[in-house]
């Protein structure tokens, strides 16, 4: 068994699983961990029920119909050419995959449990990570983090430039050329669009739902709450059934944890991956840089006072007779 | 004395050679941290591809920044506390430290910004941005103007 989550299973309170992922992640991540109780929502999605029935991706689609991309066509020339149209607007029925039209999907992967072939289906859609790159990493601010700690990217303000997505450790926002503000910019030379992911129903929980998918599943798949609950809860369930847990730790940590019955590796190695189709591998902290750097920053101007003092202080003291020096 | 007068100058000449090296530096990383660098060609330059690496951008705009801010506070303090019954800021001075504290201000804002569990509102963060950006724009320009008509920071007090 993968010694990380073995290990883990023995770790019941959320601030104990919090020190585990302190002790195991790499530096930057402590800061997540030690921080851990900031009432983030987060969902617990037990891969074991889930029978494929696919009643979440329609309630999905049905639920967020409204935000879809109304493209205008046809679509002002780019330049230069490498600058490819991304138009998924008459391809809208498809659902095996990540699409502007298509924010949830359903991922099948045949693995061996107990020597025997078994066909093992999962939900996949964006993790709301706790710290997620696509939001801060946005040059415009279109991204965005709500309290609760989900992520949406703003219509109204998104170029479709795709950083969120080249930034995000699953490739999930998904491109529509056609609509947004670029078209009232510089169509031709910046800009191609506007990213689409899941926005985790945030209108819904702005009014006491819940999102769509987890109220429309007939085995209750996903449970939704405080993430230090979910997280408890997602190792009970793997400490019950010896099963592996994902998304607690992975990019520093995400508000959607998985538990499966079989390694995720082994699934990984099974599922469909490219562009619209999310892996399940193993992820470090995309942010744990930048908050090094952070504390870094903090020390610079103290060293820079320090250096000037430490001069002035060798200069007095050496008595240098005034005007020596001239700089401009 | 004079041995003593060279070694200020070299020492001078090394902080204003990476003052201008790190400002470089953070130009050409910041401006990646809009995705221009691929659509333009820019990137696939030979030696150039990690222009397009919005990781490997940020990673030098931050160390230029601990840079920056290790040398502006260094040069600031030695300014105030050597130097200032010899010379004093122009009016050209006086304009590019304002505008590079601005800089420097937004900059450190969206350093916090990304930290884990951080949140400014929408509107501050789209506002933090476009005014680094146009911070940085008028800083550059302020800059070569004073190139061109030779200007210097600090006039004889
Ligand atoms: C201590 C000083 C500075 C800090 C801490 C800083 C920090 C940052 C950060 C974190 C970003 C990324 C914005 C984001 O993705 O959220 C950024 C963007 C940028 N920086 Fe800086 N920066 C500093 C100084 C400079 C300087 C000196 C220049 C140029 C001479 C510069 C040019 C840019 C540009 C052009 C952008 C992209 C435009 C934008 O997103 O606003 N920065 N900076
Ligand atoms: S999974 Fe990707 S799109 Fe979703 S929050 Fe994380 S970085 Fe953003
Ligand atoms: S939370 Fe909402 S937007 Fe996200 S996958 Fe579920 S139904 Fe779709
Ligand atoms: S509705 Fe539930 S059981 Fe059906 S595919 Fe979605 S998560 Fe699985």
């Amino acid at each position: 068994m993968n010694p990380l989550i073995s290990r883990r299973m023995f770790l019941k309170s959320g601030i104990a699983a919090a020190a585990g992922a302190a002790a195991t992640a790499v530096p930057g991540t402590q800061a997540l961990a030690a921080n851990d109780d900031r009432g983030y929502l987060a969902t617990l999605i037990d891969i074991r029920k889930c029978i494929g029935c696919e009643a979440c991706v329609e309630a999905c689609r049905e639920a967020n119909a409204p935000k879809f991309p109304a493209p205008v066509k046809p679509f002002p020339k780019m330049y230069p050419s490498r600058v490819k149209v991304s138009d998924w607007s008459e391809k809208r029925d498809v659902s095996n995959r990540l699409t502007p039209y298509n924010w949830l999907f359903i991922q099948h992967a045949t693995v061996k449990v107990n020597g025997e072939d078994t066909e093992i289906t999962l939900p996949r859609r964006c993790m709301h990570c706790v710290n997620p790159p696509c939001v801060k990493l946005c040059p415009w601010g279109s991204a965005m983090q709500m309290e609760n700690g989900l992520s949406r990217i703003d219509p109204d303000i998104c170029l479709g430039g795709s950083k969120c997505k080249n930034v995000c450790p699953w490739d999930i926002p998904q491109r529509q050329t056609g609509v947004g503000l670029y078209l009232k910019l510089l169509p031709a030379l910046a800009g191609n669009g506007v990213m689409y992911k899941c926005d985790r129903c945030y209108d819904r929980i702005a009014r006491g739902e819940r999102p769509a998918c987890i109220d429309a599943c007939p085995e209750d798949v996903q449970t939704i709450g405080p993430r230090q609950d979910i997280i408890a809860r997602a190792h009970a369930v793997a400490k019950e059934i010896g099963g592996y847990v994902y998304g607690e730790i992975e990019n520093g940590g995400t508000n959607t944890i998985y538990v499966s019955p079989v390694p995720f590796e082994d699934l990984n190695r099974a599922i469909a991956k490219g562009d619209g189709f999310p892996h399940l591998n193993p992820v470090q902290d995309a942010m744990a840089d930048a908050n090094n750097f952070a504390a870094a920053m903090v020390m610079a101007p103290v060293a820079g006072i320090a250096a000037a003092a430490v001069r002035f202080l060798k200069t007095r003291s050496k008595a240098e007779p005034p005007g020596s020096r001239r700089e401009g | 004395m004079s041995g003593e007068k060279t070694s200020a100058a070299v020492r001078w000449r090394s902080v204003k050679v990476l003052y201008l090296l790190t400002l470089f530096f953070m130009a050409l990383t910041g401006f990646g941290q809009m995705p221009i660098y691929n659509r333009y060609y820019m990137s696939d330059i030979p030696g150039l591809g990690w222009l397009a690496d919005f990781y490997i951008t940020r990673n030098i705009h931050y160390i230029g920044a601990v840079i920056l801010l290790g040398l502006v506070f260094y040069v600031a303090f030695d300014f105030i506390l050597s130097k200032r019954r010899q010379a004093q800021l122009s009016a050209s001075g006086w304009v590019r430290a304002a505008l590079l504290t601005a800089v420097i201000f937004s900059g450190a804002l969206i350093v916090v910004k990304n930290l884990p569990y951080v949140h400014f509102s929408d509107g501050f963060v789209i506002a933090l941005d476009l005014f680094h950006l146009a911070g940085v724009m008028a800083f550059l320009a302020a800059n070569c103007v004073c190139l061109i008509a030779q200007k210097k920071w600090t006039a004889a007090a």
